[in-house]
């Protein structure tokens, strides 16, 4: 005689089909190290901020694209990577990476004028800087085209066997490219080294993720690729850096390209040109109120005993750079005409 | 009634092939479906099967036998209820199947356009005189051209690797990689997905991190896919970087028409690409060039587009044997000299000014054919110096006329070349129309050497 089925059996967990990466825990930071992220997030929030009235008042020209809100993302994952190996890829949006990696301000800014001191030379712009010393690899203005160059710069470090790890930067504006997915693909089936970092600033120019996105959780979008993805607070650098490291591990023990999507927030437009229609003060006050990713670090470090008053010499030594940076900008001269005809080509035919 | 089993053209450019292997023997029943026998062409062996039932009658051609046309009948099928040997009788004996067999005018398929295109390309040429005299010459397909450079550039350079659609196991899509994988290994002979656009930016980003990738296009028409990081990427990167980030990479397929193949599959891109600053367009004609230049362009620490023809694949020419045959980039090269007018083209084009030119000599006029090689830069002295002599310009393009390859001529002849210019510089080219699928309409939208020679005749005053 059968044996009757057993009633209210418990139903077992679900476990995933596959490996998946463990839930990133936040950095531990120690107070050096806490100082040093205040100073990198300040640096990039002065500097924008000062480009800002660059361009207001003409120095700057075309479109220039600020990281106000979001230096907690830049601070974090870069920080975990080995400067010596590892390669960084973003679009437009650049200044802040470029910061973060200790880019002397002095030529980013140039280049923001235009000037034959800037790091391109002022033939790039705020959207086209690159420092290939430093494995920065730009700076690029179509919207998406960065995934599939970072994917050949993880295809050049697995080539190479050197142990090198690419990070490549996009909004969740570019999520939606066609060409984000063809790299997924093949990022995916040839295991390549990548951290993917959707930097979800809620906007893509004026339309909300909600409006542009059937899938609004970005950190989902490579499921159908089997890539595992995480979702941050991008506006925690310690939850940045933690999520860096976990995604860091994941990627150098082989296993191929994992996504990071990092919840964060710009407060400016999405250029200097952007009326800002699309959504409320209110909306960018609350945020800037309870979220702010530096007064938290800067909460933080209250914690651990650094009180206002002694943070006040980094903050003035900060506003030392950025001005110095932005006298240079304006004083330093235009490229000279000859310019016009050089690195067209590289060789000579 | 009997059935004649025919040799098939296994794809559209196939005019002939090796009968290698019969997999059936007189008196064997066949239905449809059904491998009758393996057929080889330069490109691929390929598997012949049976459309109808019946019995094997008669094979009429043996198995290893080459140059097989075309419409060739191989085989007698008997079909159900019929005398086997009535069959058998009835067709031509196998002793002819050596000739090329006349065929009756209703079976024969329609003429394609684009055979016109390569009708006289087999004509010899001078000496190029970068091959010291005396150099040993081997006959070489342009498509074993391209695969010897690559494979020498490989050996020489491990940052070199190829990758595309069908590159590696399938051997090329028309077989231009042909043994690489096996020589370089899966490492650096890459099949991809079809994904161009994501391909060309994985190969640009590798660029950019220090390797040297030669990215297939399985045709340049779906290079429209890439063209933004063929442009925006590989291009103004080194310029908007100040010169910091370089991107040596080849971007090469077939370009142009290739045959009865429609609209979407028959463009010829060169003009696109010869518009941008930062890019380097090479477009060969013969073996020798696509050997020489694309070793240069792999070379290169710039951006190459490098445009092959997919019907000039199969053409044999003579290929210096020299251990290491490399060419300038940018350099044009008198293919005919003469001193009455000058035809100027590149690519496929070049086979259409040279039997023209051929024609014309027939009639009294001595024409000079310049093959410009490299597009971009352009070789404007060569065509200047071959005006002082000629004073008569006809470009020959096959592609359309509207921005195209032939109008940045007349430009550049008109503004540094007008005082030796005794007639207008004329323009021969492909009709300005998406090309047609029917073999007639086909035909009359290709540029021909009748076409360009009635063009010379204008400037020629004749």
């Amino acid at each position: 005689m059968a044996k009757a089925p057993a009633r209210n059996a418990p139903t077992p967990p679900a476990v995933p089909n596959r490996e998946r990466p463990s839930e990133p825990e936040r950095f531990k930071a120690s107070k050096e190290q806490l100082l040093e992220f205040y100073r990198q997030m300040l640096l990039i929030r002065r500097f924008e901020e000062k480009a800002g009235q660059l361009y207001g008042l003409g120095f700057i020209g075309g479109f220039c694209h600020l990281y106000i809100g979001q230096e907690a993302v830049a601070v974090g994952l870069q920080s975990a990577l080995d400067g010596e190996k590892d390669s960084v890829i973003t679009g437009y949006r650049d200044h802040g990476h470029m910061l973060a990696y200790g880019i002397d301000p002095k030529v980013i800014m140039a280049e923001l004028t235009g000037r034959g001191a800037g790091i391109s030379r002022g033939k790039g712009g705020s959207m086209h800087m690159f420092s290939t010393e430093k494995k920065f690899y730009g700076g690029h203005g179509i919207v998406g085209a960065q995934v599939s160059l970072g994917t050949g710069l993880a295809f050049a470090h697995k080539y190479n066997e050197d142990g090198g790890v690419a990070m490549a930067y996009f909004g969740d504006g570019a999520a939606n490219q066609g060409q984000v997915y063809e790299s997924f693909n093949m990022a995916e089936l040839w295991k390549l080294p990548i951290i993917y970092v959707i930097e979800n600033n809620q906007y893509a120019m004026g339309t909300s993720v909600n409006r542009s996105s059937a899938e609004d959780q970005l950190y989902k979008r490579g499921e159908s690729f089997r890539i595992p993805g995480i979702q941050v607070d991008g506006m925690d650098v310690l939850a940045c850096r933690g999520a860096a490291e976990e995604a860091l591990a994941w990627v150098r023990a082989g296993k191929g390209p994992i996504i990071l999507e990092m919840k964060t927030y710009r407060y400016r437009g999405h250029s200097m040109s952007d009326p800002a229609k699309y959504r409320s003060r209110e909306e960018v006050q609350s945020v800037r109120d309870k979220s702010d990713p530096i007064e938290a670090v800067k909460r933080e470090l209250e914690t651990m005993g650094v009180t206002e008053e002694q943070l006040k010499p980094l903050e003035a030594e900060i506003r030392k750079i950025v001005n110095e940076s932005a006298d240079f900008a304006e004083q330093t001269p235009e490229p000279d005409p000859a310019e016009l005809y050089t690195d067209v080509l590289v060789e000579t035919y | 009634m009997a059935i004649e089993l025919k040799m098939p053209a296994l794809s559209p450019t196939m005019e002939e092939g090796t009968l290698a292997k019969w997999l059936v023997k007189e008196g064997d029943v066949v239905k449809s479906g059904d491998i009758l026998a393996e057929i080889e062409t330069d490109k691929a062996t390929m598997e012949f099967e049976a459309v109808d039932e019946g019995m094997i009658a008669k094979i009429l051609v043996a198995e290893g036998t080459d140059n097989v046309k075309v419409g060739t009948v191989i085989a007698m099928i008997a079909g159900e209820g019929e005398d086997a040997s009535s069959a058998a009788a009835a067709p031509t004996p196998a002793s002819q199947q050596t000739e090329p067999t006349p065929e009756p005018a209703a079976d024969k398929a329609p003429e394609t356009g684009t055979a016109q295109l390569t009708a006289a390309v087999e004509k010899t040429r001078p000496a190029d005189p970068a091959v010291p005299a005396g150099t040993e010459m081997v006959k070489t397909t342009v498509r074993e051209a391209l695969r010897d450079a690559m494979a020498e550039e490989m050996r020489a350079d491990p940052r070199i690797f190829v990758m595309g659609e069908e590159v590696a196991e399938y051997q090329g899509a028309y077989k231009v990689t042909q043994g690489l994988l096996d020589e370089f290994g899966p490492k650096r002979v890459i099949d991809t997905p079809i994904t161009e656009y994501g391909f060309a930016g994985v190969g640009t980003g590798a660029a950019m991190g220090g390797l040297k990738p030669i990215i297939e296009f399985m045709t340049f028409n779906f290079a429209m896919q890439a063209i933004d990081h063929i442009i925006n990427s590989a291009a103004k990167t080194n310029y908007m970087s100040g010169g910091q980030m370089r991107c040596p990479i080849v971007f090469r397929g077939p370009n142009g028409s290739a045959s009865r193949v429609g609209a979407q599959h028959s463009q010829n891109y060169a003009p696109w690409y010869a518009s941008v600053p930062g890019l380097i367009v090479i477009a060969p004609y013969d073996s020798a060039d696509a050997k020489g230049l694309l070793k240069a362009a792999i070379r290169s620490q710039d951006p190459v587009v490098f445009l092959e023809n997919e019907l000039m694949y199969g053409r044999s020419f003579d290929v210096p044997k020299l251990d290491d045959y490399v060419l300038p980039i940018g350099k044009a090269r008198i293919v005919r000299e003469g001193k009455d007018v000058t035809l100027v083209s590149y690519s496929i084009g070049v086979g259409v000014a040279l039997e023209a030119a051929e024609k014309l000599a027939a009639e009294g006029v001595d024409a000079e054919v310049i093959d410009l090689r490299t597009l971009r830069p352009l070789d404007k002295q060569t065509v200047l110096e071959s005006l002082k002599k000629t004073n008569r310009i006809v470009v020959v393009e096959e592609g359309w006329p509207v921005c195209s390859i032939a109008s940045e001529i007349a430009a550049f002849v008109m503004e540094e070349g007008f005082d030796d210019l005794d007639a207008p510089v004329l323009r021969v080219t492909n009709e300005d129309v998406p090309l047609p699928y029917a073999a007639n309409l086909e035909k009359l939208a290709m540029v021909t050497a009748d076409k360009a020679v009635a063009v010379v005749k204008k400037v020629t005053y004749r």
